[in-house]
Parts: C-alpha cells; sequence; structure tokens
C-alpha cells in the first residue's frame, strides 16, 4: 500500500460523534466477533448433545444455566443485529436507503430491533 | 490475482454466504421455536437425516468464510504492525479450519453411529 499522504487522521473515539449508522456498524462489528468467539462454545454443544442421550442431557442443562440463558439472548441479539443490518447492507448495494433520513431510519430500527427479537427468540427456543 | 478483484471476491462471498446463512438461522431458530425436536432421539434423526445433515455441513463452511472475511477486516482495521497481524490471521485461519473439521466431525459421525 502507498498511502504516504499527510490527510489529517483523527480517530479520537472519544471526540468524535459517531453518526447512528456508524452506532450500527460497530455493533454490527461487535456482535460479529462476539458470535465469531461464541463458534466453539456452539460447536462444543452440537457435539454434545449429538453424542448420545447423556450428552444431550447435559447440553439442555448448560443451555438452562444462568450463563446458558445469557448466553442464548447475546447470540440471538448478535443473529438478529447480524440478520437486519446485513439486509440494510444488501439493499443499501442496490441502491435502496441510500438517502440520508432513509439510512438514518433503518440504522436507528436495526439497532433497537436487535435486543428485542434477541429477548424474543432466546424465550422462544429456550 | 490483484488486490482490486480480490477485495471485489470476498465482497460477492460475504454476501452470498450471508443470504445462505439468512435464510437457513431462519429455518434452524423457526424449527428450535415452533417444532423443537423433543427428545435425544428426535434431535438426532433431525440433525442426522440425509438433506439437513448436508445443509448443515453447507452452513457451517459458509459461516467460516463469512467469518473469516468479517474477522480478517476487523484485524487489519486494527493491528497494525505487519508480524503482529499476521500471526494473529493466520491463527484465526487454523482455527476456523480446526472448528470447521470439529463441527464436519459430529455432523457425519452422528450418522455413521
Amino acid at each position: 500500500m502507498t498511502t504516504t499522504s499527510r490527510r489529517p487522521v483523527y480517530l479520537n473515539l472519544l471526540k468524535i460523534k459517531l453518526p447512528i449508522a456508524g452506532i450500527m456498524s460497530i455493533i454490527h462489528r461487535a456482535t460479529g466477533v462476539f458470535m465469531f468467539l461464541a463458534l466453539p462454545y456452539l460447536i462444543h454443544l452440537l457435539d454434545l448433545s449429538l453424542s448420545g442421550p447423556g450428552g444431550y442431557a447435559e447440553a439442555n442443562t448448560a443451555l438452562h444455566s444462568l450463563f446458558g440463558v445469557v448466553f442464548v439472548f447475546l447470540i440471538m441479539w448478535s443473529l438478529a443485529h447480524h440478520f437486519l443490518a446485513g439486509i440494510r447492507y444488501l439493499l443499501i448495494d442496490v441502491d435502496y436507503g441510500v438517502e440520508k433520513e432513509m439510512a438514518q431510519q433503518t440504522a436507528l430500527g436495526v439497532v433497537i430491533a436487535g435486543p428485542i427479537l434477541g429477548l424474543l427468540l432466546a424465550g422462544g427456543v429456550l | 490475482m490483484s488486490r482490486k478483484a480480490s477485495g471485489l471476491k470476498a465482497w460477492a462471498i460475504q454476501r452470498l454466504t450471508a443470504m445462505y446463512i439468512g435464510l437457513f438461522s431462519l429455518y434452524l431458530v423457526a424449527v428450535l421455536m415452533f417444532a423443537a425436536p423433543a427428545d435425544y432421539g428426535a434431535w438426532k434423526a433431525w440433525i442426522g437425516s440425509p438433506l439437513l445433515s448436508v445443509a448443515m455441513l453447507l452452513f457451517v463452511v459458509s459461516v467460516l468464510m463469512h467469518a473469516w472475511i468479517g474477522v480478517r477486516d476487523v484485524l487489519i482495521d486494527y493491528i497494525h504492525p505487519i508480524a503482529i497481524r499476521a500471526t494473529a490471521l493466520g491463527l484465526v485461519a487454523l482455527s476456523l479450519v480446526a472448528m470447521g473439521l470439529w463441527a464436519a466431525q459430529a455432523l457425519i459421525l452422528v450418522r455413521l453411529v
């Protein structure tokens, strides 16, 4: 890479005011990294649940413990946010929802819907 | 492949895998919410059925490719020293392949026993 220009770089996170689409984008990243970090535990649970009736019961118990419930909520929130923000990105790819007002509204909608859907889905599957 | 073309390829893969992950997740969550297998036998029969088994393996591959592109972009944005960046990327790639094999092993074993 040959970016030798002397453009000012101003990325002090405490001083820049992030627009709502930026907040949505950061949550997209955070939830993505969280799901990546959660992969080993998810695969462990799948492996355990398929290992036999004992393992199945063990996985079931783990998912219904306090840790399990919080974990499932966070996974469902992440999944819902990624799902909705992903659809928003795909629509923007085909030039739908690019205008400032619409882009701000959909970003806010995604940010708010994420945890609500997370709660509903976690309650639904547990 | 040029830098530009490889970026375009990553962009396309990210969207293609996203669509499959999105649709299949919708199906998985819907089943778990409204028609969850009641016991180990039903769970094993469902996950181990020929069609779902292949769909799950495809899901695993899609998630790993999607996670690779996403995590790679995050690491490249925040880790600048080239040696640390390369090491981190290598570890992520290795861990993704390992997790893919682990999941595939569980999904294939359940069809054999």
